[in-house]
Formats: structure tokens, C-alpha cells, sequence
């Protein structure tokens, strides 16, 4: 039996930027909180000293040990799905900080027509224009509304950015300024200039300069060291959990975190959460964690599959369509950032410096900033050139019909080290009623529980933005005046490799519970004191990298969850069949 | 290629004052710990890095995984063949792979600590009912069997399969060893695993080919502390300076900057 612990206000699942973020505001709103990280505990001083390129971008060091739990992955419902294996097929971070440690930093918001995508897509073009089977839905809250909670994310972190040209509304600047511009990224502008785009500097959460965030933590200045996406930052000069949220929430001392935790089952009766219950990984001791609010923060498949497992909820059942557990699986990757890549035979960049988000960007083609209505998908994506800084494993890119091994190959590779640039669009996905989450028949964790299982395939939606994309990012890096340009190639079919961490939906978010799983507070519609935050709750993709929007449904859910301790009951008002496809 | 003037050097780095005063380490930042100031004042100091390295790396290369020496030679000379020297500068051999290979299997790596290891292990994807009839946009679709990391070997185990079989697949086709054949001759042996033109019991020849593809290019240039790299020739070739502070002054910087090489050794000094 589990050993018994004493109830809290606030139990937390993960220690992510959500996981973080909640912890910190409720903590200093004088609630007692404990959060519960299935990783190890880490300090800034895990990641001084360490660039070590093989450690980390090839072996994978803050990822997910895949050991004793992964996903399996399939594409139809009639397939057999099979495991993921390795650390270079599945990408999910772990310990203290979550995936927000090893982020790298690109920190846009979805856009207006993104928060209200089925009524505006219907508005302008028309019900036709959305296909039979792709479930997009309103998600509850209006751009508007929710501007205020991407406001405080950006202020906590300390974004460093410049209104970008075709911007939404803003309340307020970036709270630091653009940062520094290298060679390509001026290249890549010039060029977006005279095709008549409009690019601005990618907002960084690698900062800009030193800086204060309102809860009092110090953000330092990056260096461009390039040891940034994949890695801790050497130098606290990237904004993550570990040097924002997870101190402030230390600070008001009703805050604690237990690391090694791994958290098996919500515990629920009688229609309310009443608890977790973890296992200690150091000593196999099982615990239950008593708590008046359950919050469910840990990365999106985790959170879809602690709610399986707990048999709450609804599940999705994609033969009839009905039910919403696991429903609505989307995410960027594979198929997202495909572009072109240019090789210049004349000019040599300083290739092996860097940022995570150091980089230029456009918005022409993202969100309906475009007329759709001779084109064969909706919703659009950025285009970026970024430049990471790349080590010398990675940088080993050759044009197309070179041999991938020997003497030619080393020679290129060589030769184009710091000669080759890319420029790649970043699409939104949109969700469809045969892309979904639910628990595998075969396979299962080390205390046998089973594992979580995709299923997810590519639709002429998808292949078709990529090949818009690839078109548009063809014609930036040609008039950039490269001596050689590689399109990528459309796949046809999604090859069951997770790369990027940038996967969502399953506990999605919307106005109708016959649609979706959480109402605009994060809040279950099906049990009130359970919260379920983070890109789990993203009913489509939008078309940019998913980290602000995540923290600032994390302030949004942290607003409900105060409210609800106050308050309780159901915070928003259910809108039945209003928004049914 | 163009030779750019090392003069550049003096550009790199920056100083200690300017880094903390950058950083914002002086105006109250957080400093990560005694390892990170240590790191400040040594990164700084410039002081000639004492090359000892030649004796230690000697002592280093002997064989940790590969017991049988012949094992370790068609290693050697597969890697060669994917890493050739050339006019560029140093081959696998030279540059150490094969014992950084023979490191990385012997460790975590090599044993798939971290990797998902339960069965059952099906190689074969379904393709059988593989399209969907009921939704839209399947039209274009076709059944995707995929090179997933299906099988029960552990990456040691394919590297000793793969390697024995390119000799066995050698043997058959040119009547001799690998390790005697012409350099074109193990270049058709390699393909054919490339190309997943062999059957391997228990794992595809591909899946093995691109281990050993991936690992070849991370021994020529992973730092030099896991055995490969030798002497950072590997960096050297690709004008990469390996690890440093940072480039808060170079990143504007229109003409490309030539840096001698620094590894991690040189990086971290001591805690």
C-alpha cells in the first residue's frame, strides 16, 4: 500500500515552464504547493563547463530516459503500432526545468486567426473550404483576451524582440531589445526586402541583455556561444524554469519540489481528483499525495496518458468520433521545417557561432495573413533563417547527389562547413479525427503499465503547405544568391520519428465539452478541481514554435486555479454543439 | 579553398572584465558556482595549454570493447573508407575513429542503456490494410514501412554482426578478406549494406550500415576527450574552434574568423 503523505492546497505534475509557472503563482499567492518531477534535481551548474556537442546533441543527455517507458507510434488505425525506441526517434525532456532547459528559445505568439480558426476560416471562405474529417475548433478564447497572459510570459522571461511588421496587437514592447544581427541573418533580410517580405529578428529568449524579471530573478546576457538548443545554457542567459519560476516559486517558502518522482495515477472519487499517487524511483516507495487542486503539467503525451491510465475523463474513440481524451493529436515535426537549403561557393559565414533563436523571420505566409482561396490547405507558418551556432558533427551538409560517405563527401562537407545556409517554414498543423492518443494493447511501462500510442499520419493538408513552403523559402535563399539550392522533399507519410519535442492536443481546450477537454482555464470540464495545462491543449498547431503560448496558458490556468480555491465550482459556462465541424 | 589570415585570432575571445560586465555578473547576476569562476579565470588567463596529449592518447589506444583484433581491423578499415585522407587532411585511422568507436560501444551507447529494450520486436511493418478507406486525402497515401530500431541486439552486438559479415560478404565476393581488398572492392561491400542488399540474422544491414556511418563522423569530430579527433585534426580541417565562452564581439563580424582549436580540457580546467 502508499504510503499516506499530508494533503497540500496544490499538487503539480512536472516542473516545466507550466509545471513552473503554476507552482510560482500559486505559491506566492500563499497556497501550498508540491511538484512532483519524474527526473533528476539540476542547478545551473549541471550546465556550466559542458559543451560537449556528442554528450548532448548526439546522445541525448536531457532527454527522456527511454528505458523504462516511450510511446509506441503507428500511422492507421489498422496498423500494429511499434515502440520508439531510441533517443534519435523520441525526443521529450526531462528533470528539474522540463523541456524548458534545453529549449532554444524562439519565442512567438499564435496569431488572432489561430484562436478563433474554424469561425474566421468559415467567415471569409466559407464552411467548404474546411475538410470533411479535420476536426479544428474554436479554442474558447479570443486572441484578445488571452493577450494579456502572452504579455506576462514574455516579461517573466525577458523576451528580447522587435514588433514584428504583420504583428497582432501588443500591449506592450518586448521587454529587451532585438538581439545583435549576424551576417546571414542581414542577407537573409536584404533579400526578404526585395521580394517584397517583411522580416524582423526572431524574439529570443536567449537575452539580449542582463535583466530583471518582475518576480525579481536575473536573466544574463547571451554570449552566442551556439551551445543552446539541446543544452542548459553555460551562463543563466537563457530564459528557463531553473532561473525564472522554479526560484521565485522556491522564495515564498510554500513551495516544494521532490525530483525522482514518478507520478502513476491521478487519483479520483466520487467525480473529484483527490490526489497523485508517485513512486520514489530511488527506493521503489510509493506514495499518495492528497490535494484540493490536481494540476497536471508535465510534457502533453504524459498528460494525456496519466489521465488514461486514471480512467478520467472521456476517451476518444476515432470509430465513432465521439469522446475527446487523446482526440485532436497534432504537433510540428518531420513535415514542419522543410525548406531550402542554399550553398554559396564565394562567401563563408562564422557559422559556428550562435543562439537558439538568434535569427530572422517573416510572417507574410503565416495564419491567413494570405488569401487562401485558390490554394488547397488553410492556416500558413513563419519562415525563418536561424542561426544556431552549429558544432562540428552537425555541420556536415553537402548538396544534393553528393555521396553521403567517403572522399567526395568529406570533401564538400568540408568545403561547405560555413558555407551553407537554410531558410525553412514553419506550417501549423491541423488536427483530424483519425490523429489521436490512446493507451497500447502490447506494449508497456516497467511497472507494466501500458505505454501511450499514436496514431498520426500526414494529410494533403500537410503535404500541401510543405510544398507551399518549400516553394516560398526556394525563392528567399535564391535571390540570397546561392551558387546551389536543395529543396527538401515532401515525405509522403510520417516516419515515426519525434523530433523537436514539439507535440500536442490529446486534452484539448474549447468552449463545448462534446469537443473539448478543458474549458479556457485549463479546468476539466468532467472533474473541476483537475487542471490539465500545456500544449496538451492545443486543439490545432499554429504555425509557430509552441513555447509562449504555453507559458501563457500556464498564467491563464494559474488565474482559474486561484479562482477555483476561492471560489470552486466550474469557472466557464459550457457552449454546447456550438462549434461542431 | 580560400586560406584566411590567422592574424584574425586576436579577435576572439573576450575579456574577463568585458564578459562580466556583459553578462550582468557583476551588477548582482548569479554565478553558477565555484566551477563556473574557476572556468572564468582559467578561460582568461590564456596560458599555453601544456601538450602532453601525444603520450596519453598512446596509452588510451587499446581496445575496450572489440575483442578479437580482426573484429577491430575491419573496423578500421571500413571507417577509412567513409573517412578517407585525403588532401583535406587526416582518415578515420589517423584521426583515431576506431577507438572512439570501440569507447562509445563498450559504454551506455553501445549497450542501449537509455533505449527502449522490451519486446516484442517485430522488423516488418504491417503494410497489410495499411491504407484507410474511411477518411479523406489517403488518395496519394502509400504503406510506409520505416528503418525503426526494431530488433533485440543492443548497438555492440550489430557493430560485431555487421563487421563479421562484411568480411563473410568479402570473402564470397572477391575471395578474400576485407581487410585485403581493394579500396573499390570494400566500397561495393558497403553499399550493398547500405543499400540493406544483406541479410543480417536478428537486424537490417542499413540499420547497422548507419551506425556505422554515424558514428565514424562523430569519432573524426566529437571532442578529442572520447578518444577520436585525434588532436583536433578533425576540427582543424573544418576551421570549427571547438567550445568556447562566447562571441558576443565576432557575431556581427562580416569576414569569417580563423581561431586556433580549444577542446574541453582547455574549457574546464578544473572544478
Amino acid at each position: 500500500m502508499a504510503e499516506k503523505l499530508k494533503k497540500v492546497d496544490v499538487v503539480v505534475v512536472g516542473t516545466g515552464w507550466a509545471g513552473g509557472i503554476v507552482s510560482a503563482e500559486l505559491a506566492k499567492a500563499g497556497y501550498k504547493v508540491v511538484a512532483l518531477e519524474r527526473g533528476g534535481d539540476r542547478t545551473r551548474e549541471d550546465y556550466t563547463g559542458v559543451k560537449d556537442e556528442l554528450r548532448f546533441t548526439d546522445r541525448y543527455e536531457m532527454m527522456q530516459n527511454l528505458a523504462p517507458e516511450t510511446i509506441t507510434s503507428r500511422n492507421t488505425l489498422e496498423e500494429i503500432a511499434l515502440p520508439v525506441r531510441t533517443r534519435s526517434e523520441m525526443m521529450a525532456g526531462t528533470n528539474l526545468g522540463g523541456g524548458g532547459v534545453h529549449w532554444a528559445g524562439a519565442t512567438y505568439r499564435f496569431m488572432p486567426y489561430d484562436f478563433e480558426i474554424y469561425s474566421k476560416t468559415v467567415e471569409r471562405y466559407g464552411k467548404k473550404k474546411i475538410p470533411e474529417g479535420m476536426t479544428i475548433q474554436d479554442w474558447g478564447i479570443t486572441y484578445q483576451e488571452f493577450e494579456k497572459y502572452y504579455d506576462r510570459f514574455e516579461k517573466t522571461a525577458g523576451i528580447s524582440g522587435e514588433r514584428d511588421p504583420f504583428g497582432e496587437e501588443r500591449s506592450s514592447d518586448y521587454p529587451t531589445p532585438p538581439m545583435k544581427e549576424s551576417p546571414a541573418i542581414t542577407l537573409f533580410k536584404k533579400a526578404s526586402k526585395e521580394l517584397g517580405y517583411h522580416p524582423y529578428q526572431v524574439p529570443s529568449g536567449n537575452l539580449s541583455e542582463g535583466y530583471e524579471n518582475p518576480d525579481g530573478e536575473t536573466i544574463n546576457q547571451c554570449m552566442f556561444c551556439s551551445y543552446c538548443t539541446q543544452y542548459g545554457c553555460d551562463f543563466g542567459a537563457k530564459s528557463d524554469p531553473m532561473v525564472t519560476v522554479i526560484p521565485t516559486a522556491k522564495k515564498t517558502g510554500n513551495f516544494e519540489v521532490r525530483t525522482e518522482s514518478y507520478v502513476r495515477r491521478v487519483l479520483y472519487e466520487g467525480g473529484k481528483a483527490k490526489g497523485v499517487m508517485y513512486v520514489d524511483t530511488n527506493t521503489g516507495i510509493e506514495y499518495e499525495q492528497p490535494a484540493d487542486v490536481v494540476v497536471l503539467a508535465a510534457f502533453s503525451l504524459t498528460n494525456n496518458r496519466l489521465l488514461m491510465l486514471s480512467n478520467i475523463g472521456r476517451a476518444y474513440n476515432p470509430k465513432t468520433r465521439k469522446g475527446v481524451i487523446g482526440r485532436n493529436f497534432n504537433g510540428q515535426f518531420n513535415i514542419t521545417f522543410l525548406g531550402a537549403r542554399g550553398f554559396f561557393n564565394d562567401k563563408k559565414f562564422n557559422l559556428y557561432m550562435g543562439a537558439g533563436a538568434l535569427g530572422g523571420a517573416l510572417s507574410d505566409f503565416a495564419g491567413d495573413n494570405f488569401d487562401h482561396t485558390n490554394l488547397d490547405f488553410i492556416n500558413g507558418g513563419g519562415i525563418e533563417l536561424r542561426q544556431y551556432g552549429d558544432a562540428a558533427i552537425a555541420s556536415n551538409h553537402v548538396p544534393k547527389g553528393t555521396p553521403r560517405w567517403g572522399a567526395e563527401f568529406k570533401e564538400k562537407s568540408i568545403f561547405y562547413t560555413n558555407r551553407n545556409l537554410v531558410v525553412w517554414y514553419t506550417p501549423a498543423i491541423m488536427p483530424w479525427w483519425h490523429n489521436y492518443l490512446d493507451l497500447d494493447p502490447t506494449y508497456t511501462d516497467e511497472f507494466n503499465d501500458p505505454l501511450l500510442r499514436v496514431t498520426n499520419k500526414y494529410t494533403d493538408q500537410d503535404r500541401n503547405i510543405a510544398k507551399f513552403g518549400i516553394e516560398k523559402t526556394k525563392g528567399i535563399v535564391e535571390q540570397m544568391g546561392a551558387d546551389i539550392i536543395d529543396e527538401d522533399e515532401v515525405p509522403q507519410e510520417f516516419d515515426h520519428i519525434y523530433q523537436g519535442g514539439h507535440y500536442a492536443g490529446g486534452v484539448v481546450m474549447g468552449a463545448d465539452p462534446e469537443t473539448s477537454a478543458v474549458n479556457n482555464y485549463l479546468q476539466m470540464w468532467d472533474v473541476e478541481n483537475l487542471f490539465v495545462v500545456g500544449g496538451s491543449a492545443f486543439p490545432h498547431f499554429g504555425g509557430h514554435h509552441p513555447t509562449a503560448t504555453i507559458g501563457a496558458l500556464a498564467y491563464r490556468a494559474s488565474e482559474g486555479i486561484e479562482k477555483y480555491l476561492k471560489e470552486g465550482g466550474q469557472l466557464v459556462e459550457e457552449k454546447r454543439k456550438s462549434f461542431q465541424a | 579553398m580560400t586560406k584566411e589570415p590567422s592574424v584574425k585570432n586576436e579577435k576572439e575571445g573576450l575579456s574577463r572584465r568585458q564578459f562580466l560586465k556583459n553578462s550582468g555578473l557583476v551588477a548582482g547576476g548569479v554565478v553558477g558556482g565555484s566551477l563556473f569562476g574557476g572556468l572564468l579565470t582559467k578561460q582568461f588567463q590564456k596560458q599555453p595549454v601544456v601538450n602532453n596529449q601525444k603520450e596519453t592518447a598512446n596509452l588510451q589506444e587499446a581496445r575496450m570493447f572489440f575483442s578479437r583484433k580482426e573484429d577491430f581491423e575491419i573496423l578500421s578499415a571500413a571507417t577509412e573508407r567513409i573517412f578517407p585522407k585525403n588532401d583535406n587532411g587526416p582518415g578515420a585511422i589517423e584521426l583515431a575513429v576506431p577507438f572512439f568507436i570501440d569507447k562509445q560501444l563498450a559504454g551506455s551507447w553501445g549497450i542501449n542503456a537509455k533505449e527502449y529494450m522490451k519486446g516484442p520486436f517485430i522488423q516488418t511493418q504491417q503494410v497489410q490494410g495499411n491504407q484507410d478507406k474511411q477518411g479523406p486525402n489517403t488518395e496519394t497515401q502509400l504503406p510506409t514501412p520505416t528503418a525503426r530500431y526494431q530488433t533485440r541486439l543492443n548497438r555492440g552486438e550489430i557493430f560485431i554482426l555487421g563487421l563479421r559479415k562484411l568480411d563473410s560478404v568479402s570473402q564470397e565476393k572477391f575471395g578474400m578478406k576485407f581487410v585485403e581488398a581493394k579500396g573499390d572492392q570494400q566500397d561495393e561491400v558497403l553499399h550493398m549494406f547500405e543499400e540493406n542488399k544483406v541479410s543480417l540474422k536478428g537486424v537490417d544491414a542499413k540499420t547497422f550500415f548507419s551506425l556505422l556511418l554515424q558514428s565514424t563522423l562523430e569519432g573524426a569530430y566529437a571532442d578529442p576527450l572520447y578518444g577520436g579527433n585525434k588532436d583536433m585534426m578533425g576540427w582543424k580541417m573544418k576551421e570549427y574552434p571547438g567550445p568556447r565562452m562566447g562571441y558576443l564581439g565576432q557575431i556581427e563580424e562580416k569576414e569569417f574568423i580563423v581561431m586556433n582549436q580549444e577542446s574541453l580540457k582547455d574549457y574546464q580546467v578544473h572544478g
